[in-house]
């Protein structure tokens, strides 16, 4: 690659947030046909330093040079025009308008002072086509998987005709093997057009599969750059949480200790519960002290699961008893009044309140079973949110920040402490880790298995089959909304994958 | 980088929620200041205090009563068009229960009798409340069980209110003389008697919302209605609170005006007051069709200063025709005052300030 240039160089930049420094001195250089990785743990500054590639915040100093230009960009619209841009980790898009509008509002094809909608659909087809994905494009995109939605984000950041520098922030984090694949494809395309291609990921996987330089970010200052294939994974790792992980090995020692302490009577059993157009009647033992895995593909009846559990969502056919009694309250407030928590799925639409603070996210599920009139006085919100901010090691300023501010691992530590705060004797916990860098994993990894201990019921639902076989004492397995198969003991990796792949082993 | 504590933090004051409503309304004052002469002048006759000042107090009372209220349904991602509507259902309801007899065949005479009254005197006031009330429950009900947007739902109210208002007395005005009543908007204890009752239910809205889990439960529904479902708390039951709660301080709001002309009038009781009262929310800092984050506080002084506006091109002479336009430029001003722009660039400015301190 020796013609490769930069494209765009950031030369010490700094950024602080109020009671934040969120990065301090960092450099970071993207060359013309590169992938780049930029990894780091949950408030490393990668967020931070993308927002400012893109305009979206400014850097309180430090200088951005592109194409051997300084720039000083002003607005994502100008960043947009500078050829930069960008699909956001959270998927930022109209659910309520088509998939071809979402691609091309704002450039809509326009034919006598109107849009031109034959083209416009045309053209949305086209470019998704270019994706090696076929949709009718005229269907409401709320109605979409979200996957589908990523990849209108996609689609639509690669719409600007004039993009040299494309921004992923996390894209994989909710699509399944083959459309992964399907992105890095157009990613390796889109790299050989001479494109320079920012993307970060919690994946190292996927780093060491496409990325060919590596930028490392830790605690907003810079680790250093590196060569994908001069860096062992472990390495890599290691730089990213500055500590090494033999914390994994000393898990699996837990969960076989701990599976001793299982109690034998079920805590929760379902029967013959199903819910019309969401999940297959199936049954279910939940026992104090046992951590249940819930492993299966996107959309395999996983998270439909957890809704009837937690009662978000009423039964059509079949029972639940708790403890022996039979349950005919289904909401999320009986549930609660049962021990029953759900940590969901989506966390910035199901778990976080984002303008309220720290304190009162985590005080909310508590204050909400207490009711109206018993009211939390602030001296025991303040000691309840301390006690959790500490014990989770939730990294805010104070327990008054609004919790928008904090990074995406450190929401769900607030959400998760959230539910602790009522003490659950069931935790459902429905994708913790999505988004979620290394190190907070291992740490929520540890968390279930020593609430475990303390002989609360666990389920965990993952995309990830390694983190569901390292914490789970049993695995129950999803196809197609449906159980397929139940797991308990030690268990083979590929086993589950045929499971979960419906293929026999 | 450590904040002195000593230094006047800057950044801080101009982050709280009161920054803006008390900027627009010491604007508003300082033009008064220059402009009109003796416009602060407070006299002290037979015990009471006057002036333009205390008249702005007194003239605002029945939209800071109307702007508690609405600031939580606006909170919860709502909004309340009826509320002048409901002042004039409440103003036919108290004036016909001190006087029935106007819908007699035989047209007794008007009893202009200051100690007399049909129905004793706690009924007269907690009966039309409980009528407000019930008007806030149906526009909740709509809402929550009805599913319909709250601008359409409280629209129907605001519509067939003065009609029922109307029905109500059959269409007639009714003076009122009785004493006790008239006291309401017009008596003086030092100030105006109405503050008293307006800074009462201010107290009750915050010990009801800051002492209560309600305020902060209002917030979360505001702010996100399916996390809060998930955290178990009922969005229904905290909405139906919120716009009875608006329903009752709009039956205050009728009382005190009912009181201040002492005459019921379902034609103009609370014209347009319901935009007054939601405007003094914005201006408070309450986002509309957002939700979220309130301060009671801030609506009341929001509430002055769409007072302190309409007083105040009152004494320079404009007309009262003529000051709905002017209300309008004032909006348009306040709304640029709230943009983000704006606010980052007094931000920017105070923060630099801050920094300065801090360096010295």
């Amino acid at each position: 690659m020796a013609e490769s240039k930069d494209i765009i160089t950031m030369e010490g930049i700094h950024k602080s947030f109020p009671g934040v420094q969120a990065l301090e001195d960092v450099d970071f250089t993207l060359k013309t046909g590169e992938i780049h990785a930029l990894v780091g743990e949950n408030g490393a500054g990668k967020s931070t330093l993308i927002k400012i590639m893109t305009g979206v915040e400014r850097p309180n100093r430090g200088k951005i040079v592109l194409d051997g230009k300084e720039v000083f960009i002003r607005s994502p619209e100008h960043a947009q025009d500078l050829g930069i841009s960008t699909v956001y980790q959270e998927v930022n898009l109209c659910p309520n308008l088509t998939v071809a509008e979402n691609i091309l509002i704002g450039r809509e094809p326009m034919k006598w002072g109107g849009i031109d909608w034959k083209t416009m659909n045309a053209r949305a087809r086209q470019i998704l086509q270019g994706l090696d994905i076929d949709l009718d494009v005229t269907q409401t995109l709320g109605l979409c998987s979200v996957a589908i939605q990523q990849m209108a984000a996609i689609a639509r950041a690669l719409e600007i005709s004039s993009a040299r520098i494309l921004i992923l922030d996390e894209p994989t984090s909710s699509l399944t093997t083959h459309e992964t694949e399907q992105l890095f494809g157009v990613m390796r395309k889109l790299k050989s057009e001479g494109m320079g291609i920012i993307f970060i990921t919690h994946f190292i996987n996927q780093v060491y599969e496409v990325a060919d330089r590596i930028t490392v970010l830790r605690n907003g200052k810079l680790v250093g750059t590196y060569n994908t294939a001069a860096l062992p994974r472990l390495e890599l790792i290691a730089k990213m949480i500055g500590r090494s992980l033999t914390e994994f090995d000393e898990m699996i020692k837990i969960k076989l200790e701990s599976s001793k302490l299982i109690k034998g009577e079920s805590l929760l059993q379902a029967r013959g519960l199903g819910r019309i157009g969401a999940i297959e009647p199936f049954d279910l033992d939940l026992h104090a002290g046992e951590v249940v895995g819930l492993a299966g593909l996107l959309g395999s009846g996983r998270t439909e699961i957890a809704g009837l559990l937690f009662g978000i969502d009423k039964p059509d056919t079949g029972s639940m008893s708790m403890d022996g009694k039979a349950v005919n309250d289904y909401s999320p407030i009986g549930s609660i009044g049962r021990g029953v928590a759900l940590c969901p799925e989506d966390r910035k639409d199901a778990g976080i309140v984002g303008e309220l603070t720290v304190r009162e996210n985590i005080i909310l599920a508590m204050q909400a079973s207490l009711g109206w009139f018993k009211h939390l006085s602030y001296q025991e919100q303040y000691e309840i949110a301390e006690k959790y901010i500490q014990l989770l090691n939730i990294a805010t300023p104070s327990a008054d920040q609004p919790l928008k501010n904090l990074s995406g691992g450190n929401q769900q530590k607030v959400i998760l402490a959230r539910w602790l705060a009522t003490n659950p004797r069931l935790l459902i916990m429905d994708e913790p880790t999505r988004g979620i860098d290394v190190g907070t994993k291992a740490e929520i990894q540890k968390l279930v298995l020593s609430l475990a201990e303390e002989g609360k019921s666990c389920v965990f639902i993952s995309s990830e089959l390694d983190e569901v076989l390292r914490t789970s004492h049993r695995i129950v397995v999803m196809r197609d909304r449906k159980k397929v198969a139940e797991f308990s003991g030690e268990v083979a990796e590929n086993k589950v994958m045929h499971a979960i792949a419906g293929s026999l082993s | 980088m450590r904040q002195s504590r000593s230094s006047f933090d800057w950044r801080k004051i101009t982050e709280s929620k009161l920054f803006f409503p008390i900027t627009a309304l010491a604007l508003i004052l300082l033009f008064d200041l220059i402009i009109i002469p003796n416009f602060f002048r407070i006299t002290f006759q037979q015990g009471h205090l006057y002036g333009n000042l205390i008249d702005i107090l007194r003239n605002s009372t029945p939209v800071i009563a109307l702007a508690i209220g609405m600031t939580l349904v606006i909170a919860t991602g709502g909004v309340d068009l009826s509320v002048g509507a409901i002042m004039a259902i409440v103003s036919s309801v108290a004036a016909l229960l001190m006087n029935p007899f106007v819908l007699g065949t035989q047209l007794q005479a008007i009893k202009n009798d200051p100690t007399y009254s049909y129905s004793p005197f706690w009924v007269v006031l907690l009966l039309p409340l409980i009528v407000a009330t019930i008007c806030g429950l149906w526009n909740g009900l709509l809402v929550t069980y009805g599913k319909i947007q709250p601008m359409v739902a409280t629209l129907i109210l605001m519509i067939s209110g003065r009609g029922i208002a109307q029905l109500i007395t059959n269409s007639q005005k009714i003076q009122i003389f009785y004493g006790p009543f008239v006291y309401i908007g017009n008596g003086w204890l030092l100030l105006p008697f109405s503050l008293y009752i307006v800074a009462f239910l201010c107290a009750l809205a915050w010990l009801v919302t800051r002492r209560t889990s309600i305020g902060l439960f209002v917030e979360s529904v505001g702010i996100n209605a399916r996390s809060s479902l998930f955290s178990g708390i009922d969005e229904k039951k905290v909405k139906l609170f919120a716009y009875m709660f608006c329903g009752f301080c709009a039956g205050i709001a009728g009382l005190i005006g009912t009181s201040n002309i002492s005459t019921s009038d379902a034609t103009s009781m609370g014209l347009n007051l319901e935009l007054d009262a939601i405007l003094a929310v914005v201006i408070g800092g309450t986002l509309l069709g957002g939700g979220g984050r309130f301060s009671l506080l801030a609506s009341v002084i929001g509430a002055l200063v769409m007072q302190a506006v309409t007083t105040s091109m009152y004494a320079i002479g404009v007309s009262a025709n003529s000051i709905l336009a002017v209300k309008g430029v004032v909006v348009i001003l306040l709304i640029l005052l709230y943009s983000q722009q704006v606010q980052d660039f007094i931000r920017k400015i105070t923060g630099q300030t801050r920094m300065k301190e801090t360096q010295s």
